[in-house]
């Protein structure tokens, strides 16, 4: 039964958590002696204050896209895949294998074959806990946990053997051949700008990672949202994260949607990989997920598992670690401080909604007086 | 392999299984009572950072473990708030608290001491020191028993003792008296507790909470016992270690203590290639070293090598009434 109008449901219920996170974040900002908004002023410069800077925040919202939109598409299942980080990661060799082994002709091509092999790769990963899940009832969460640790041992033993540019000190792989560089935005952009502006403007995107891996993140978002709201097999996916039982008294097959939603999670999770090794660093290095697989968590919660929320909110945390980077160059907090933003954003957004919830319900639930009274709602939480 | 290498590996497994064990033993305790915690990383890292800190502000390890203990309660009471009292998802809120944890330490750690995120070195009284139990000179002429006497049994500091001593505890509390079958059956079925007349609400923070204590001695261990100090992310995956051999041990106190010596023992071995290559003949890598705990775990909760059933209850929040 709703309590409440869906735009509070959507809107207001995320504001009110972000807020709660932002206020305890000024006080921790406060409390070791920095003023949080001359903080937020950094902030909002160092993500926004020129091109340069939006580029980054660009680059970073489109790793949170692909591991947000991972994280919600396995929410919408009911199924919690934590491992982000280690579909990742896998999807990194499989870009490194794509990139190294095959002569890509073009740049066109080479995106195309890179996020094939990292989501194939990144998909493979989580295909095993969601067998596991699904046959042998061993709990994701747990699986996927212990998934990500065997991934980074995996990615370490081949980045230091097999896999390593010959002759190098550094764990890394050779770099990628020229024609499977991504253009960045400079390329893309830059031209089109001074067209607008004149030969003699400013070099807008100079020297920012934002790659053409933006536009695949956008299409994947479509994609994502074409599947869980406008496909047969999304809607079989959001009927069995609603109710196992129904959906499997309906004829679904539960281990199939476990499976395919999970390979789809993985999938996308991977994909990271192609802005990441082949948009920005162009070679595979270690640890190359560099926590975005756990931000995917933060932001599909934020993001409400909607691809458009996921698209705001990878936005938001882009900015806080563009932002954050700059916040720890210029002043005395350090680059920790993100870390405890996301952790307070993850509390507020996902374990404790409820505390945001029941107020807000009682408030409009005392607007709407004359609804029947004495009824109780049904409660949030998993359906037994 | 001589004696000496040997007693070498096995020494260094028991203080490396140690952290493993206490946090090992504060999952069972939430996890018994049918909260899940995949925070005990966080929890323990929290407990590092402030045990040292304060460790070396006081000059004794005994405050700082207390210290410690303080601050993985409460991040353990956050975790009691969401899960327990606002019924929220118990996964996610373990995730929030190993963030909060991962970023918080450093970032109080650097206003503190303005050291790079970490503590200073601890020295003398702010460190817990080995202990040699009696006759541990005496006996060490003795051919094998005396050096392993000396070496393997004496000579750890006082928390491995605590932690060994942990174990049956934990076996009396969960298996021998009344809170314990009572914490028991709130993880199995806690409708039917509550029928009974007892609190489900407070049997689940009390277990919450001596998860909470349990997890601040492991994490002041590391700081002011194995090493001397707090550096960022020094927990490096302990907490998730422990998690594995909670399970492991299809949670049972006992069987926690096997699983511990046994990823404490791989742990070591990873440190000592020299012995793995003189003992199996050839080179095995320090990386499967590192993902066998992992691996094993996978293996177990695949149910190819006897099933491990959580708790029925594990995981749900319990709602008194529909």
């Amino acid at each position: 039964m709703d309590r409440m109008p869906k735009w509070a449901d959507v809107i207001l219920i995320p504001l009110f958590s972000l807020f709660l996170a932002a206020l305890i974040s000024a006080l921790v900002i406060w409390a070791i002696g920095e003023n949080p908004l001359e903080a937020v002023r950094l902030m909002v410069d160092g993500a926004f204050g020129n091109t340069r800077n939006i580029g980054y925040t660009l680059y970073y919202a489109t790793n949170f896209i692909f591991t947000g939109l991972a994280v919600s598409v396995a929410f919408h299942a009911r199924l919690f895949n934590i491992g982000g980080e280690g579909q990742a990661l896998l999807g990194g060799l499989g870009i490194a294998y794509a990139m190294l082994y095959v002569p890509w002709p073009h740049w066109t091509l080479a995106i195309l074959g890179g996020a094939l092999a990292s989501a194939a790769f990144g998909a493979a990963w989580a295909a095993i806990p969601a067998y596991l899940q699904a046959r042998r009832g061993s709990h994701i969460v747990i699986t996927t946990i212990m998934f990500n640790f065997i991934a980074a041992a995996l990615l370490n033993y081949m980045l230091v053997n097999p896999l390593k540019a010959p002759g190098a000190m550094e764990p890394a792989t050779l770099s990628f051949p020229e024609a499977t560089h991504l253009p960045n935005f400079q390329t893309v952009f830059d031209p089109l700008w001074k067209a607008f502006a004149g030969p003699e403007a400013a070099t807008i995107f100079q020297r920012s990672p934002a790659n053409v891996t933006f536009f695949l993140a956008l299409v994947a978002s479509v994609a994502v949202w074409a599947l869980i709201w406008r496909s047969r097999l999304g809607y079989e996916i959001r009927a069995f994260g609603w109710s196992q039982p129904a959906a499997r008294y309906a004829g679904y097959n539960a281990t199939r949607i476990t499976v395919v939603t999970m390979l789809i999670s993985g999938g996308l999770a991977g994909m990271m990989a192609v802005n990441q090794a082949m948009g920005d660093a162009e070679r595979l290095v270690l640890n190359a997920a560099e926590g975005a697989g756990f931000i995917g968590i933060a932001v599909a919660l934020m993001g409400r598992n909607h691809p458009f929320g996921v698209f705001l909110a990878a936005l938001l945390f882009g900015a806080l670690y563009q932002g954050g980077a700059e916040l720890a160059f210029w002043t005395a907090i350090p680059r920790e401080m993100i870390v405890v933003i996301q952790g307070l954003v993850i509390l507020f957004t996902g374990a404790l909604d409820n505390m945001v919830r029941m107020p807000l319900e009682r408030v409009f639930g005392a607007l709407r007086r004359p609804a029947k009274p004495g009824t109780r709602s049904a409660q949030q939480g998993p359906a037994e | 392999m001589d004696i000496v290498s040997l007693l070498q590996v096995l020494d260094s497994t028991v203080r490396l299984a140690t952290p493993l064990l206490l946090a090992c033993l504060a999952g069972l305790f939430s996890e018994r009572a049918g909260v899940f915690d995949i925070g005990l990383e966080g929890k323990m890292l929290a407990a590092a950072m402030v045990s040292a800190a304060v460790a070396f502000t006081s000059g004794s390890a005994w405050i700082g473990l207390l210290a410690g203990m303080g601050a993985s309660l409460t991040l353990a009471a956050v975790h009691g708030v969401a899960s327990i009292t606002f019924r929220g998802n118990q996964l996610i809120s373990g995730v929030a608290i190993n963030f909060l944890a991962a970023g918080a330490t450093v970032v109080w750690a650097q206003s503190w001491f303005a050291q790079g995120g970490r503590t200073p070195q601890l020295q003398g009284a702010g460190r817990f020191e080995a202990i040699t139990l009696p006759g541990a000179e005496a006996l060490s002429g003795i051919p094998i028993l005396g050096p392993v006497y000396a070496e393997l049994i004496s000579g750890h500091t006082i928390i491995v003792y605590i932690a060994l001593l942990a174990v049956p505890a934990t076996w009396w509390v969960l298996f021998r008296t009344r809170f314990g079958l009572r914490l028991r059956a709130v993880g199995e079925n806690p409708a039917a507790v509550d029928t009974a007349g007892v609190s489900v609400v407070t049997l689940r923070y009390a277990a919450v909470g001596i998860c909470g204590l349990l997890c601040g001695i492991a994490g002041a261990y590391l700081a002011t016992a194995l090493q001397a100090g707090f550096t960022k992310d020094m927990t490096a995956g302990r907490g998730f270690i422990a998690l594995a051999a909670l399970i492991f041990a299809k949670w049972r106190p006992w069987f926690a203590l096997y699983a511990c010596l046994l990823f404490g023992f791989l742990q070591a071995l990873a440190l000592r290639p020299d012995v793995i290559s003189a003992v199996a003949g050839f080179r095995v890598q320090v990386q499967l070293l590192d993902a066998l705990p992992y691996i094993l775990t996978v293996v177990i909760l695949a149910g190819f090598v006897g099933k491990a059933i959580p708790p029925r209850a594990g995981g749900e929040p319990y709602v008194k009434e529909r």
